[in-house]
């Protein structure tokens, strides 16, 4: 393991994460709701509840964060690194979408709803959860990046 | 009411993901990848996110009622059984072929970035089939919204 030092953003990394945590503190005290995206967006495909209109507002709010952030940061959004000019680019893609809809919805919550929300109120649930994506998630990338790709 | 201070944290949550770098799938895939030139910064995240919202949770548990006026809602203790497993394990496979987890998509969905965008119009289909499947099986598996 080399740590890439040069990437390495603790800062930003704590603050973004400090904000992430704002959110899912405000909208449990404020409300008693937690901040799952994949939760929130699958009820809200699923569920007839009143709990759709705030479950709306949230996502919309999540939409439109990277043009208000255009609108004031001078950097612009550090989005646009990805690259799907490889062969089969697109297609993974598709793929990966389709298992992490499927995925968070079987296991009941993804990075936000288990990483953030779960692991915050020390969930053994949510503990088991965040290990096992972590896991697979880094099989993957190590599959994918040093055993295919090498 | 609800739904404007519903709005303005899903603004927030948008900005935390964007400054943390969670919208950058490259990064989210450098963190990933420990066996190569790892960047740890992930990390650093969830420990930010997870140090602000725990001492909240904790608070919240003291008190009967939200600051809207409902009961806090107590969460039931859920065993860990293979759904939970078997999801989170698929979900970890998405995000390391792509760097997208849901919210990252949607933001990036949000900025009309082609790849989230085919990412997250391949995630409503993953969900749904979730839910094809759960009738399929006759709801052998309760739909629960709780954690996610």
């Amino acid at each position: 393991m080399l740590i890439d030092w040069n990437n390495f953003t603790p800062w930003s990394a704590l603050a973004g994460g400090g904000l992430i945590g704002l959110v899912a503190a405000l909208l449990f005290l404020g409300f008693g709701r937690i901040a799952g995206i994949s939760g929130i967006l699958g009820s809200l495909l699923h569920e007839q509840s009143a709990e759709a209109g705030w479950r709306l507002a949230f996502l919309c709010g999540l939409l439109l964060a990277p043009g208000l952030w255009a609108a004031v940061a001078p950097d612009g959004l550090p989005l646009h690194t990805h690259t799907v000019d490889a062969p089969g680019g697109w297609a993974v893609l598709v793929a990966a979408g389709l298992l992490v809809g499927f995925g968070t919805r079987l296991a009941n919550g993804c990075t936000s709803g288990h990483g953030v929300c779960g692991l915050a109120r020390f969930s053994r649930r949510s503990l088991v959860a965040v290990l096992c994506f972590m896991g697979s998630g880094m099989a993957t990338v190590f599959v994918s990046r040093h055993v295919i790709g090498a | 009411m609800t739904l404007l201070i519903s709005l303005l944290l899903g603004v927030t949550f948008g900005f935390g993901l964007i400054l943390a770098g969670m919208t950058n799938p490259a990064k989210v895939l450098a963190f990933l990848d420990i066996a190569g030139n790892w960047d740890p910064s992930l990390a650093l995240v969830m420990g930010g996110a997870i140090g602000v919202a725990a001492p909240a949770y904790a608070l919240a548990r003291r008190r009967a009622t939200t600051w809207q006026g409902t009961p806090v809602p107590v969460e039931a203790p859920t065993p860990v059984d293979s759904s939970l497993l078997v999801g989170s394990i698929v979900f970890g496979i998405g995000w390391g072929l792509s760097g997208f987890c849901p919210g990252p998509a949607l933001v990036g969905l949000g900025a009309a970035y082609l790849p989230a965008t085919a990412f997250v119009i391949a995630m409503v289909f993953g969900m749904e089939a979730y839910e094809w499947l759960l009738v399929a099986r006759g709801n052998q598996f309760e739909v629960q919204s709780g954690e996610g």
